[in-house]
């Protein structure tokens, strides 16, 4: 059994190729085969954030096209096994990204035996977030907690609802989950940020988990290696409870609450 | 005084965040999930049709809109008639209904 995921968000630097890159590791980490397919074609990320960008020869465009094979154009993590990273093209534009090409790719890497598919939506709700999420059968939607990423999410949970495969031939709902990333505790608890229930309220989806705001996100992009790899920080244990709960696991929810610091750390922190 | 602002509280921007994103959120719903305004734009050529019978009016000049708000709906109705005419007050007129 497969399943297509789509990370997506509506709202561009809200954390949705950090997400895939993260989610994608865990859940290859687990055991299980694992694709990260990149649909900003124009505008390709994720084989940087992944660190495999010198590795990349053909692109989810030239498959779609036929100008290669599936087999030659996946990019194998030299760090965990059963993980593959499908890049987007760099020169071409959106439009590139027919219904038909992306569903003979995904059928295809099905037949391959992945049972994780990745899929990396651009920013915008144009041509290339709705191909990324025409396929899917599961959402995380990427949500920081502010304004205008609210108000996006809301948008692109409509498009979920409406502009996808399932929705078009009446199959079951896609399953939205709501991942709220660069979370500040202090900050909503000094009124300043929308808290965790009050985003949950306004978008009526469940909660997958909450990644605190961290300095580790830029260092492991900086690196090319995705946070999760580094179980020190508290952005990778929280990207695990992510992958653990996505896959099934009861986890309770953590970094919601402001970090008790000790009188030492207060004076030296 | 700082001394007695501490005690004073403001209203946090977060509650004022949320406040906008529920009523904007509620608003874009009701166009794109539900379906519910989607009689709007028939509604506003039958309406200008019936207008139209006793007023030179374009279609520019009439806006229906659906707000939801907590307490209710409001249909918002505006029409403006043309300037030229010497009878009928120039301004929009405004009724809502709840």
């Amino acid at each position: 059994m497969s399943k297509v995921v789509v990370i997506t968000s509506g709202k561009g630097g809200v954390g949705k190729t950090t997400t895939s890159a993260n989610v994608a590791t865990g859940i290859a980490q687990t055991g299980l085969k694992t694709v990260a397919i990149d649909f900003d074609v124009g505008l390709r990320n994720l084989d940087l954030v992944m660190g495999c960008e010198r590795r990349v020869v053909y692109d989810f465009v030239n498959v779609i096209r036929n100008e290669a094979k599936l087999q030659q154009t996946l990019i194998r993590d030299k760090r965990v096994d059963n993980l593959y990273v499908l890049p987007a093209s760099q020169t071409r534009d959106k439009d590139a990204l027919t219904a038909e090409g992306v569903g003979r790719v995904i059928d295809e890497l099905k037949e391959m035996g992945f049972e994780y598919i990745i899929c990396d939506s651009p920013a915008g709700i144009e041509r290339g977030a709705q191909m990324a999420m025409y396929f899917a059968d599961e959402a995380i939607v990427v949500t920081n907690p502010e304004v205008s990423s609210v108000r996006d999410s809301d948008r692109v949970l409509g498009l979920l609802a409406a502009k996808t495969s399932r929705a078009e031939l009446g199959g079951a709902p896609i399953h939205t989950h709501l991942l709220l990333t660069r979370y500040s505790p202090a900050m909503v608890k000094r009124g300043e940020m929308l808290s965790v229930g009050d985003v949950l309220e306004l978008l009526g989806i469940p909660l997958l988990g909450v990644i605190p705001e961290s300095k580790a996100v830029l260092q492991s992009s900086n690196k090319g290696a995705p946070a999760i790899l580094d179980e020190t920080t508290d952005v990778a244990q929280a990207y695990l409870d992510t992958v653990y709960r996505f896959l099934g696991q009861d986890r309770q929810h953590r970094f919601i609450e402001e970090e008790k610091r000790s009188f030492l750390g207060r004076l030296f922190g | 005084m700082r001394f007695l602002d501490y005690f004073r509280r403001a209203p946090k921007s977060a509650s004022l965040a949320k406040d906008r994103l529920s009523i904007i959120v509620a608003r874009e719903r009701t166009g794109t999930r539900t379906g519910v305004a989607d009689y709007l734009p028939q509604l506003q050529q039958e309406l200008l049709a019936v207008i139209a019978r006793y007023e030179k009016i374009d279609l520019s000049n009439v806006t229906v809109n659906l707000d939801r708000s907590e307490d209710g709906e409001v249909l918002e109705l505006n029409i403006a008639l043309p300037e030229s005419e010497p009878a009928p007050p120039s301004r929009p007129t405004r009724p809502s209904f709840a």
